[in-house]
């Protein structure tokens, strides 16, 4: 058939129909690695919310949590607050640069095996396997009229996928808040409304994604694959069908009858049947293909079976390829892997990881700030003394309460006292408890003698804080005394 | 025209039947499932329509079954504050003034709510940030005409200074010397000197000295011997340094001449008693307010007791009055 017989036959529309995909059941080497990360990944997934972290009496137990509530987010031994969110911005360019480094060295295998869309949509497949049979008892069932045989496969393939998409969307919530507790309010109906919603919006999304969109999802809706394309280059790993070796393709029976006219594949279409995304391997690299090299296993299955070597469809990169084609020796995997940008990539990516550790180790659990009045900038004391007003807020960053002393570095002769106090009870330095894991805020008065400051208009000054049981001060913080002219 | 309707060979598309100049026009409906939207939009507004105003009129728009209105909204919203804000307030009334330092929620509470009261009905005068003006005291500072702990300053909001026909007002008049001929003009000269020696802004000179007897005579019965005046008059203190109309010598000369006759309003006529504790509970916390005087606690606890009377202190303590 001609190409343009081709199209007047089937009219080109802006809305393809899916065609549906019956990826068969395949076992061999990356089927195995897949099994491994599916387990793996979902098993992090599901679990991470239920461990239990002993951070003392003031602070949850939870391991993993996101307290927005309480804007506080706990990971392991690390807690971080609101204004060091820079931690969460570092890890998530971490992540960024990561899949361009993943994606330079070794292809779109973010897409093949780690991304939730493909684990679960894996997932979804076993299940159906299970409930239906393998590929072609698929298509009978799919092909077969409604009967009460078909209706009750269908609902049972339904009812396990949304069991597992609820599952799957209550984990969710449970990095929210504690996992127990939130469970049983979930039950009683107690947990708050945007609990119920995102469990049913995450069941949804996860049992239509993974059961009906599937490589829709991939192909259509996701950027990830169009910026890989762009990101890959001749010494990225693609999935190669070797052509070269394959072609002409030709049955057992034709390669027995002329030996050396056919090529290597015999157009089994196993590779076909077993791909996720139902596309075929050997029309060359296209963005259908996550990678998955489940093609692979299926077709080294099948060289072994005729007696001939693995890897007619095999991990290669583009250079490779052009270079077996013509005859050379390729570059091994290693040197592929080892090259300029490949460093660059892991250069940033381990430099922000170093900067936020570095970051991490260093800061400080006990911060001051203040802020001085502005209106009024001083208030004149019947002494004449001048009375500057500050707002001061210390942070307690530690899951205990603590005693710290918050002391005056220069202006010397100007003292100071709490809103609770009175200037009676002026001094360089005073001491306040500070609650555990909170902010506490006072009202701080500095007074300075007429005569301390005859003169200038204004002077400068620190306040520090530093706990009494700590050898330095944890903090200082800059301000000003304003005197308004002589 | 729509006889001439044909399928498109290349895209197998059926044309809508217009040609003009061998351009023709396929039929692509709308997908299908932008049509289901726009079907669903219009069935909204139609249910809207009725349950929500939308048809204007000459007297407001259709109620709708809802009969919603954001007035009412609005007016919902501030009757469910008002219902929070009104145990704050019944807590307030209910307090005694002189323990309401020791409920520190309260108290916080009643400065947060009278910081807000501050802002509508105090800036006028005494400015934003309660800094005040000339004429206007700084409610920051710790000189006080009339005394600066809750209970007095609660006094004086609730009265006013010199409100007219309020029996109650806090009251001082110093007579105008000047204009009524009591002091001469040079003598006035004196007692300026005088004052401003007394507040340390000048040295002791041949002025001053003239100055001291006259000051002695005139002024002293209200201001004190040594001007440190008298808050049970409302008579400001002249040694400090701290001056409502000045402490220069035009200022205190003119002061002295034509006196001055600063007005506030008594509030208690205007604003509820909740609130006007909220303004004394925020004033007080400035940086000026002083704590209870301890003859004062004593009076009124033997008020509130209704028991043995403690005579002396009790009279001497009741210098808010």
């Amino acid at each position: 058939m001609s190409a343009n017989s081709d199209i007047t036959n089937s009219p080109l529309g802006a809305y393809q129909k899916r065609k549906s995909v019956f990826p068969k059941a395949v076992d061999g080497t990356f089927r195995r690695l897949k099994w491994a990360i599916m387990a793996i990944t979902l098993l992090i997934y599901y679990v991470t919310p239920w461990i239990r972290w002993d951070r003392g009496p003031y602070a949850p137990d939870q391991a993993v949590l996101v307290d927005i509530a309480h804007r506080r987010f706990y990971m392991f031994s690390i807690e971080i607050w609101p204004h060091e969110f820079y931690f969460v911005a570092g890890l998530l360019v971490m992540a960024g640069i990561g899949l361009f480094l993943i994606t330079s060295a070794v292809g779109r295998a973010w897409c093949g095996y780690s991304c939730p869309q493909t684990v679960w949509t894996d997932l979804f497949q076993h299940i159906e396997r299970f409930i239906d049979g393998d590929r072609n008892a698929q298509i009978r069932l799919q092909n077969a009229p409604w009967s009460a045989g078909k209706i009750a496969r269908r609902l049972l393939k339904w009812g396990i996928w949304l069991a597992i998409a609820f599952w799957t969307g209550g984990a969710w919530i449970l990095y929210f808040g504690d996992a127990p507790t939130l469970v049983r309010d979930f039950w009683t109906g107690h947990a708050a409304p945007v609990a119920y919603m995102t469990v049913f919006v995450l069941t949804m999304t996860t049992f239509v994604f993974g059961g009906f969109m599937r490589e829709q999802v991939c192909i259509y809706m996701c950027p990830w694959p169009r910026i890989q394309t762009a990101m890959m280059d001749e010494k990225s790993l693609l999935v190669t069908y070797r052509k070269w070796r394959g072609e002409p393709r030709g049955s057992l029976k034709q390669a027995q009858a002329h030996p050396g006219a056919v090529g290597d594949c015999i157009d089994c279409n196993q590779c076909v049947a077993v791909c996720p995304t139902g596309i075929d391997i050997r029309e060359g690299p296209q963005i259908g293909c996550i990678t998955c090299a489940l093609c692979i296993d299926a077709c080294d299955k099948v060289m072994a079976q005729v007696g001939r070597p693995r890897g007619l469809i095999d991990y290669v990169t583009f250079e490779n390829a052009e270079k077996e084609q013509h005859g050379a020796a390729p570059v091994s995997a290693l040197k592929s892997i080892l090259r300029p940008r490949t460093f660059v990539y892991f250069g940033v990516w381990a430099g922000i990881g170093l900067a936020l550790l570095f970051a991490l180790t260093s800061r400080t659990r006990l911060d001051i700030s203040a802020q001085h009045d502005r209106n009024p900038l001083f208030v004149r004391m019947s002494d004449g003394a001048i009375r500057n007003a500050y707002t001061v807020k210390l942070r307690n960053m530690e899951n205990r309460p603590r005693t710290v002393r918050v002391a005056m570095i220069g202006a010397q002769g100007s003292l100071m006292w709490r809103n609770e106090e009175t200037r009676a009870q002026a001094a360089r330095s005073f001491e306040v408890k500070l609650a555990p894991d909170a902010v506490t805020k006072l009202r701080l008065f500095v007074v300075t003698p007429m005569q301390a400051g005859a003169g200038t208009t204004r002077e400068e000054f620190s306040l520090s804080v530093q706990g009494l049981e700590d050898d330095k001060i944890s903090d200082t913080e800059e301000l000003i005394i304003e005197r308004g002219g002589s | 025209m729509s006889g001439n309707k044909r399928i498109d060979q290349p895209t197998g598309t059926e044309t809508v039947g217009h040609e003009w100049d061998g351009i023709e026009e396929l039929n692509t409906p709308l997908p299908r499932w932008w049509l289901w939207s726009f079907y669903a939009c219009i069935a909204f507004a139609i249910g809207y329509c009725f349950l929500y105003p939308s048809v204007p009129g000459a007297n407001g728009a259709t109620g709708g079954l809802f009969k919603w209105s954001s007035r009412d909204q609005l007016q919902k919203e501030l009757n469910a504050r008002d219902a929070e804000l009104n145990q704050v307030r019944q807590a307030l009334v209910a307090a005694d003034i002189h323990k309401l330092e020791g409920n520190e929620q309260l108290m916080q509470e009643a400065i947060a709510g009278g910081s807000a009261a501050f802002k509508v009905y105090c800036v006028q005068c005494h400015g934003a940030g309660a800094a005040g003006s000339k004429g206007y005291p700084n409610l920051n500072d710790d000189d006080w005409l009339w005394g600066g702990d809750l209970a007095t300053i609660e006094k004086t909001i609730t009265d006013g200074v010199r409100q007219p026909n309020h029996v109650e007002t806090r009251y001082s008049q110093m007579p105008a010397f000047g204009k009524d001929g009591l002091l001469q003009p040079a003598q006035i000269e004196d007692v300026t000197s005088f004052v401003r020696v007394i507040s340390h802004q000048e040295k002791p000179s041949a002025s001053s000295r003239r100055g001291q007897p006259i000051f002695e005579a005139n002024c002293a019965i209200c201001h004190g011997p040594e001007g440190h005046g008298d808050r049970m008059q409302g008579a400001p203190n002249l040694a400090d340094a701290i001056w409502l109309y000045g402490g220069d010598r035009a200022s205190i000369s003119q002061t002295i001449a034509n006196s001055r006759f600063g007005v506030m309003p008594a509030w208690g006529l205007r604003l509820d008693k909740a609130t006007i504790r909220m303004l004394a509970a925020y004033v007080h916390s400035l940086g000026g307010g002083e704590a209870m005087p301890a003859a004062e606690m004593a009076a009124d606890m033997t008020a509130a007791d209704v028991g043995a009377a403690q005579e002396g202190p009790v009279e001497e303590g009741n210098v808010g009055e």
